[in-house]
């Protein structure tokens, strides 16, 4: 019989609040910092504002500010994580265990790997996509807007969800991946791994809406005379990337559906007996997980073509190759996905055709870094911050693809694998790949998005503390993982001498912490000073591509006038015409119409909110809430179809008459 | 900074790091690059091959990127300076970065085909001598050896005679884990209900550091592992003193030992039951093959079939067994429920056939009836 606590709070009860006196610690920071924030808003009455201007807009470019934002601040979580695991891995030897019991430490570690890929890496990503690709592609917005948003408050319930954890129950303990048998209810009996499982139910979801959307946008929404073909590299590499998104993650949804199963209905997909199998969920999360490191780095590859184009004021080497290589990214990126557990055992016939197919990726890789390199030749190269990442990446990602290729080959990574050398190799991946591609792009679009530029002296040096950092904080690792060091240790004996390496390392994320800071600082200091660094041309780079044809920040429409390009680099041939004559959208037109925009809608977050809920409640066991929030979001979707609104509102042409002249005005200042 | 020093403070920074890494290495050895065993070495052997190939692509590549960087910086560009800025295509370029890269990852593959094949872990070592058979079992959180010929077994220790075969068959009975000792050759994972393996030799005498590579719980941090090579007098002795052990790896020791600790000191078991770690292995087949059951130390209950194809209807019949025995059935299903032709069963009794194929028993390679 169901006792009337358990009927309404399921699993929660008063030991579910955390009883580590760290943990209690951050969950009090949060929940002060939460409190803070409410009654900041609430005394400057900004809850309006708030509602009207970011919660339930549906424009492109506020959504991907806010995703911006999210995902640094989850950064900033996910770093402290980082902090922990060095401060454990530098003083847990011999005879000391360290700051962290290793329960805790395996939240800790778990938990940065969730949030790092799940909440920055997906969340920056979509977030720059958001901002940009629209402008890119001379479209007004993506071709779902609402979609756009509803993906957008997906995420932030799993983000909330994941950060949930560390005030009400616990996390995971079974790494980011969480392998059963290890993460089956035998062995995980808490919440921690359902928390794990919901918040990437519910961000997957959002993932996917916005591959479909993003698809969409490209094949539909480019500018009269875009063809495929000269559309920027950019969105050529998003739509590899969502191609990637619609095909790999409904396996993670449904990987970890069977999972939740396994936990709670008592199946056995991948238990330990009762003819449950471990070994495909590491087959079928790995077919997931392997694509989604190619939907991470395959933006990150857009963004340095754009960035090196326009600072070696040159063409993009090899365009036609380029786009090859990222459909050879694609394509490959599906056949390679065993190369994660060559050590299971499946064989040398099956381990020698993943690790070829795996070292196959190497080639369009290297194809592409060379065509980079070729648009920096014989060009006019400008060292902004933007090229400075770029840099970076280049030496720090050429060195991890080389230990790529080599743990491609099976019976090197029979050595390595779950070692500190394959940790060194994937965050050597990420970080030097992925994370500087979208710092350069940051720094690159930033006047673009809001009106100024960032002080160009403070991101170089960001840049260096990042590039130094990293070195000093991954090099070790490589050297480690040779020396029989396996990850996720929260502690070792003395005689290893492992010891000075780990302190090495923990120096290195020192320095990158305080890279992060003069981010930050950079940020503050640019936009107190921003009169100083006003972009009034909407084009302070002498750009390329039709992004720097709107004004900066750039109008809600993006474009009064819908461009025409006729070849590729479509406003540098409006600003250096040779042959044909393509108008230059910047030009003010005598004739303005009146522009039908999306409008705002609060469906997305309030849908988000009941799948907030309903993960809270799978999580807890609160089926009544479960069943409530199903309703919920359903209610809220037929209330959101059925509607006869049409979800636009109309900016009557005066009003862009006056927002045009306003820039020009601008732009004479400039 | 003035540039002088924006050059040397670098160049002094990066030598600093590298004289620092080289001292460091002077003083401590590198275990997969000091291999003690004829797999390690060959594993070893591939990872400079394949670093010399990426070598031959890497050093030239950051060799053309610094060059570039340099010369075609706005800065630096003299009147001598190309501007080219449409040069956005060349044939010859394009094919010397797909080309080369092929031909390197062609080479590669070629030896990750073969040398997969030939350093599979499932595959028996070259040698004149008989190899040893060492059953592993992962616990939480210490591992188990199990010497199935000498019926001794060990924790957190296996010694071994060195430059002998040693053929590790390895399962779990916990969750999934991973048998590494670096200095002898690459990981196996260990999983519940099955069992791989991991063919090692140690070409040296010594003690070499084993780790559990892979994420198990609270405790996996303190499972390290000790792999001994000796001579093959010292181990013959030590094979003795595990004999002379006071505790037999008996059903109710085993569940002792299987419950949740770590740090495990090394300890032995006198008299280990035949097919212990294959009864380990088969618990996870069926829901009521308990140790206990498969061992014979319970008494008569509620038996199991060996073959995977049996429906539940059919007819089940006791099994006791002996001594330690292994006991099996092999049933075949009443035909249809309307037919008078009941299931029969064949009782078999004695070691288990050495291969793993459990579907069904080969009744020929079974011992005679108990």
């Amino acid at each position: 019989m169901l006792s009337f606590a358990s009927f309404w709070l399921g699993k929660l009860n008063v030991h579910s609040f955390p009883s580590v006196p760290i943990t209690q610690l951050a969950a009090i920071g949060l929940v002060i910092g939460a409190i803070i924030v409410i009654a900041l808003m609430t005394y400057f009455k900004k809850w309006g504002w708030l509602w009207r201007e970011w919660l339930t807009t549906t424009n492109h470019k506020k959504i991907g500010i806010m995703y911006v934002l999210v995902a640094f601040l989850m950064l900033l979580r996910g770093g402290s994580d980082a902090l922990m695991i060095r401060a454990q891995q530098a003083t847990s030897v011999g005879a000391s265990n360290g700051p962290f019991p290793p329960d805790m430490f395996q939240q800790v570690f778990s938990a940065h790997g969730t949030i790092m890929i799940f909440f920055v890496a997906m969340g920056l990503m979509f977030g720059i996509i958001n901002l940009i690709m629209p402008q890119q592609l001379g479209s007004r917005d993506v071709a779902f807007p609402w979609l756009n948003a509803l993906s957008f408050w997906l995420f932030t319930a799993g983000m909330i969800l994941v950060n949930l954890s560390l005030v009400i129950g616990d996390f995971s303990a079974a790494g980011w991946l969480a392998y059963p048998p290890l993460s089956e209810l035998k062995f995980s009996p808490s919440v921690g791994v359902d928390y794990w499982i919901w918040s990437l139910e519910i961000a997957g979801i959002g993932s996917l809406m916005s591959g479909i959307n993003f698809m969409v946008t490209i094949l539909k929404n480019r500018a009269k005379g875009m063809s495929m073909m000269k559309m920027p590299m950019f969105p050529w590499t998003v739509f590899g990337s969502m191609v990637l998104v619609a095909f790999a993650f409904p396996i993670l949804t449904v990987t970890l559906t069977l999972l939740y199963f396994d936990r709670t209905l008592g199946m056995h997909f991948f238990t330990a007996g009762m003819g449950g199998n471990a070994m495909m969920y590491v087959n079928l999360i790995w077919a997931w997980g392997h694509p989604e490191v190619y939907i991470l780095v395959l933006p990150a590859f857009g963004i340095y073509s754009e960035v090196v184009a326009t600072f070696s004021r040159k063409r993009l080497f090899g365009y036609a190759s380029m786009v090859w290589a990222v459909w050879g990214i694609v394509f490959l990126s599906f056949l390679v996905w065993l190369h994660h557990f060559f050590t299971m055992g499946a064989g040398a016939d099956v381990n020698g055709v993943f690790g070829i197919a795996t070292m196959l990726i190497a080639i369009p890789t290297g194809v592409k870094i060379f065509n980079w390199l070729f648009t920096m030749y014989r060009g006019r190269i400008k060292f902004t911050a933007p090229m400075v990442w770029f840099m970076g990446f280049v030496f720090l990602f050429t060195l991890g693809g080389v230990t790529g290729v080599l743990m491609a080959v099976p019976p090197i990574d029979f050595q390595v694998h779950n070692s500190l050398f394959l940790v060194a190799h994937f965050h050597t991946m990420i970080v030097a790949g992925v994370v500087f591609g979208f710092m350069a792009g940051l720094n690159y679009w930033w006047p673009k998005v809001f009106g100024y530029k960032l002080h160009d002296g403070l991101g170089k040096l960001s840049a260096w503390l990042w590039i130094v950092g990293f070195t000093l904080a991954f090099g070790p690792l490589y050297i480690l993982g040779l020396m029989g060091a396996t990850r996720r240790l929260d502690h070792y004996s003395a005689s290893l001498g492992w010891q000075p390496l780990f302190i090495v390392a923990g120096i290195g994320v020192l320095v990158i912490a305080a890279g992060v800071a003069v981010q930050v600082w950079q940020v503050i200091y640019s936009t107190v000073k921003r009169k100083e660094n006003r972009d009034y041309s909407g084009d302070p780079w002498d750009g390329r591509t039709l992004e720097w044809a709107t004004a900066s920040p750039t109008q809600e429409y993006n474009f009064a006038v819908l461009p025409e390009v006729t070849s590729r680099d479509g406003l540098w041939e409006m600003k250096h015409p040779r042959g044909h004559d393509v108008p230059d959208v910047r030009v003010p037109q005598t004739e303005y119409h009146d522009i039908r925009v999306p409008k705002n809608s609060g469906h997305p977050i309030i849908i988000a909110g009941f799948a907030f809920l309903l993960g809270f409640g799978c999580i807890w066991h609160i089926w009544w809430l479960v069943v409530v929030s199903l309703v919920g979001i359903l209610v809220t979707i037929f209330a959101h179809t059925l509607s006869d609104d049409d979800g636009e509102r109309i900016i009557p042409a005066s009003e862009v008459a006056a927002i045009e002249a306003a820039w020009q005005a601008r732009r004479q200042r400039a | 900074m003035r540039k002088k020093y924006r050059i040397i403070l670098p160049i002094v920074a990066v030598a600093l790091v590298a004289a620092l890494t080289a001292w460091y290495l002077s003083r401590h050895s590198i275990p997969v690059f000091e291999p003690r065993g004829p797999v390690a070495h060959q594993e070893r052997g591939l990872i400079f091959l394949a670093l010399i190939l990426a070598v031959i692509v890497v050093v030239p590549t950051f060799g053309l990127t610094i060059y570039i960087a340099i010369k075609y910086r706005e800065e630096n560009h003299t009147a001598k300076t190309k501007y080219r800025p449409d040069f956005d295509h060349s044939v010859l370029f394009e094919g010397l970065w797909w080309g080369i890269p092929i031909v390197i990852i062609g080479i590669l593959s070629v030896v990750a085909w073969n040398s997969a094949h030939s350093l599979d872990p499932a595959r028996a070592l070259a040698s004149t001598k008989k190899p040893l058979t060492v059953q592993v079992v992962s616990l939480d959180w210490k591992w188990l050896f199990i010497y199935p010929e000498q019926h001794i077994a060990s924790v957190n220790l296996a010694e071994i005679p060195a430059n002998t075969p040693v053929d590790f068959q390895v399962t779990s009975d916990t969750i999934m884990n991973s048998f590494w000792v670096p200095q002898l050759g690459g990981q196996i994972y260990s999983m519940p209900g099955m069992i791989t393996q991991l063919h090692l030799e140690a070409s040296k005498l010594g003690d070499y550091f084993g780790s559990p590579a892979n994420i198990a719980g609270r405790g996996f941090s303190r499972m390290n592992f000790t792999v001994r090579a000796a001579s093959q007098s010292d181990y013959d002795a030590w094979v003795r003193k595990a004999e002379a052990a006071p505790r037999k790896l008996t059903v109710a020791n085993y569940q002792q030992l299987a419950k949740p600790s770590d740090n495990v000191p090394v300890s032995y078991y006198s008299s280990v039951p035949d097919g212990f770690q294959k009864a380990v292995a088969m618990q996870y087949m069926m829901p009521d093959m308990s140790l206990a059951k498969q061992l014979g130390t319970g008494a008569n209950t509620q038996p199991a079939t060996m073959d995977m194809n049996m429906s539940s209807d059919s007819t089940k019949q006791q099994m006791a067994c002996q001594d330690g025995k292994f006991c099996a059935m092999k049933s075949a299903p009443a035909t249809t429920e309307k037919t008078s032709s009941p299931a029969s069963t064949t009782k078999m009794c004695g070691t288990m056939p050495a291969d793993m194929n459990m579907s069904g028993m080969d009744e020929s390679k079974a011992a005679m009836s108990c």
